[in-house]
């Protein structure tokens, strides 16, 4: 009986399928082996370390000073929140003190650079799902931004943007002005990618219900960052954990409710405009004085082991360094929160289609310089 | 005889070769116009180097297709990988021999002129009376509607079989989106076009806009629902945003021509944009009265006479593929189970509610 009935149905089998590392929508060269049953997802595995550099093994063999332009290369996308992350640990391994004002214009990058990240996002997230409008839009925007860091750094992507102790150099003749004209005209660009894709029931359909995770597994899974707080999870090292003077402005941490695709980008799209206040007060109350505070120039930590938790554009990027007195740092660990946020993907992706899987790798936005480093 | 062979084969002939070369033309130059248009849509300025404003980019293209390495996947069924572009190009040309680019009669004129050149005259009336010989159509069949809809069909075909032929796992995902997408949607088209027939009373499509004509309105102003339902499932056969998904670059990296390069692969992309003018030119011609002028029997009107018909067919057809690329311009992309939702809980159920609708009215 059973033999005749297998005999006459068709074998069915699971389809194995390569996603990357060459595939358009894995953000860089990260590789996924899909399971699929049609198109539906039985199961994923991440394969990633395509871009893996060794970085934080070269560190080791760096004084402090020479390590810091490697870290523009882990998260390239934002490199000036990178870098800013680990001078904070050094400074407060030597206790530098670091002047207001070089604090303020740092904050200011960082938020910036927050808002170029975010804008990347939503360009690559959008043209995924298809929309490809919005992609040139935000890189319209974006490029404003990397002009501003052109004109402080000297450099658009890999800024290596600040140094021990405050900045290379104060803020460029009309640096000011420029900020200020992005900031008034990006409230108004915004709505515009909200106009195109907030209220399109196409784009609903596509990021509502996908890749849900509640807040208690969201933590679970070590997820930081706006993954985390579109959960619904009130968790942002900038009020949290306040260092570098945060705490000196006033900003709102974005939250969403159903920890879905949807909720993800409103709770980004709303720190893009929080970033903008941020860097408003800066500028209002922007002190004279130094930029960069009293610096040795061998940095020669004491002995120890420090970690230094920032919020990067994605999430918790956390420095732990280790110390033996040296010139160089006898380890660093790096904790990128989107090698964290990467290991959830396969929770998120299963029982979704295959076009799901798309917007889930762009909701986590992953920057595979981070995971691999 | 001599008047037989003018009329069934020169002149046919003359009209084929004329709007094959003129589609392959607009459809070169459709390329164009979708990327300029986009590019200003994306604040930027598209294609600018070859040519002014970028005008001799579409030959640029084409000479690039020709002469790339032609490229057969060694575990490929090299036979049907072979085949499948043209049998997805070469139905989005025949279907145009039913299309009525002007009224019957068009060319009478021109015709007469030349003939009575070298033929006497009866028999140059006699050419010139023949309705098909002298209209500005390749030819007008009784069942066009029918045609149309079997042979266009016939070219989904080429992306199943380029997809399978391809032996390769994205190009199948992508043949067998598009095979279910074109099941689903072809449907809810029939029945947009059947309310059209009813009224018309017709499957011709020079009749269909005689009727038009005669009626005074066109059928866009009877029926503006089936119009709606023809262009939303027009976007779904031609795989133009936001139902691209046979393609979908960012899912299945080119979906069912991943593998395929060069000239072959420009064959199928030649097909998409054809097809693209296909349906245009089938919705302009079932509800925005092909040829005629808008409002044709208002007297003062018809100042608008001063344009010629076959142009009032472009610029028809040309509104129609400009809000094309708008929609790709602006939406995301439809998920697969969304669409099939879309097309069999949305689109089947209102035009099969419109049919019943009209065909009861129509009773009474």
């Amino acid at each position: 009986m059973n033999t005749l009935e297998e005999s006459t149905v068709l074998d069915t089998k699971v389809l194995e399928m390569n996603m990357g590392p060459q595939h358009p929508s894995t953000h860089g060269v990260l590789r996924v082996k899909l399971k699929l049953d049609g198109e539906k997802v039985v199961d994923a595995e991440c394969i990633i370390g395509y871009l893996h550099r060794g970085i934080e093994k070269i560190s080791e063999n760096r004084s402090y000073i020479e390590c810091v332009p490697y870290y523009d290369r882990t998260d390239y996308i934002a490199a000036v929140a990178n870098v800013y992350g680990f001078l904070l640990g050094v400074e407060k391994m030597m206790g530098i003190e670091v002047p207001e004002r070089g604090r303020y214009i740092r904050i200011m990058m960082v938020e910036f650079n927050r808002i170029a990240s975010h804008l990347l996002w939503l360009a690559t997230h959008a043209i995924d799902i298809g929309a490809m409008t919005v992609f040139l839009y935000c890189f319209r925007e974006r490029e404003e931004i990397l002009k501003l860091f052109e004109a402080l750094f000297g450099a658009r992507l890999t800024t290596h943007a600040f140094r021990v102790g405050g900045l290379w150099k104060d803020l460029p003749p009309g640096f000011e002005q420029a900020a200020h004209k992005f900031l008034d005209e990006f409230p108004a660009r915004v709505d515009e990618y909200e106009q195109l894709l907030t209220h399109n029931r196409i784009w609903l359909a596509r990021t509502k219900g996908i890749g849900v995770i509640s807040g208690k597994e969201a933590i679970q899974w070590g997820l930081t960052g706006p993954p985390l707080r579109g959960s619904g999870v009130d968790y942002d090292l900038r009020k949290a954990r306040p260092y570098g003077g945060y705490e000196e402005f006033e900003f709102d941490v974005p939250l969403g409710e159903n920890g879905d695709t949807y909720d993800r980008y409103v709770a980004r799209i709303e720190e893009m405009r929080q970033s903008r206040l941020i860097i408003q007060q800066v500028l209002k109350r922007l002190p004279g004085g130094p930029v960069r505070g009293k610096a040795p120039k061998i940095v020669k930590p004491p002995a120890g082991e420090y970690y230094s938790g920032t919020e990067s554009p994605r999430g918790e990027l956390g420095y732990y360094i280790v110390s033996d007195g040296s010139a160089q740092p006898f380890r660093v660990k790096i904790r990128p929160p989107t090698f964290i946020g990467l290991q959830a993907l396969r929770r998120l992706v299963k029982g979704h289609l295959m076009a799901d899987v798309i917007a889930i790798i762009g909701t986590l936005d992953i920057v595979l310089g981070e995971v691999d480093r | 005889m001599i008047e037989n062979l003018i009329i069934y084969f020169l002149i046919p002939f003359i009209k084929i070769g004329a709007i094959v070369l003129i589609l392959s033309g607009a459809i070169a130059y459709l390329t164009l116009l979708e990327r300029k248009l986009i590019a200003h849509i994306q604040v930027r300025l598209g294609p600018m180097r070859v040519g002014w404003h970028g005008l001799l980019q579409p030959i640029a293209d084409g000479l690039k297709f020709v002469l790339k390495e032609d490229i057969v996947p060694s575990k490929a069924d090299a036979l049907i990988f072979t085949l499948a572009p043209m049998i997805s190009l070469i139905p989005a040309f025949v279907v145009f021999s039913v299309v009525p680019f002007g009224p019957p009669g068009m060319f009478e004129g021109l015709l007469r002129g030349i003939l009575s050149r070298f033929l006497e005259s009866a028999s140059v009336e006699r050419i010139v009376s023949n309705p098909i010989a002298s209209g500005g159509f390749v030819t007008d069949i009784n069942i066009a509607v029918l045609f149309v809809l079997s042979v266009s069909s016939v070219g989904i075909l080429g992306v199943i079989l380029g997809g399978w032929a391809s032996n390769s796992k994205y190009p199948l995902l992508g043949a067998l989106r598009s095979s279910a997408q074109m099941v689903s949607y072809e449907v809810a088209m029939g029945f947009a076009i059947i309310s059209v027939l009813l009224y018309a009373g017709s499957l011709s499509l020079v009749e269909i806009v005689q009727q038009q004509q005669a009626g005074g309105w066109w059928y866009f102003f009877i029926q503006p629902v089936a119009f709606f339902l023809l262009l939303v499932c027009g976007m779904a056969e031609t795989n133009r945003l936001p139902f691209d998904l046979p393609e979908a670059e960012t899912e299945l990296v080119g979906g069912f021509h991943t593998e395929y390069s060069g000239f072959r692969f420009s064959l199928f992309f030649l097909a998409e944009y054809a097809n693209m003018i296909t349906v245009s030119a089938l919705a302009v011609t079932l509800f925005w009265g092909g040829w005629l002028p808008p409002f044709p029997n208002v007297p003062w009107l018809g100042f608008l006479g001063i344009i010629p018909p076959v142009a009032w067919f472009l610029i028809k057809v040309f509104l129609i593929l400009y809000l094309f690329i708008w929609v790709r311009g602006t939406l995301p992309r439809f998920r697969f189970d969304q669409l099939m939702n879309y097309g069999w809980k949305v689109f089947l159920p209102i035009a099969l509610g419109h049919v019943i609708l009209y065909a009861a009215i129509l009773a009474i």
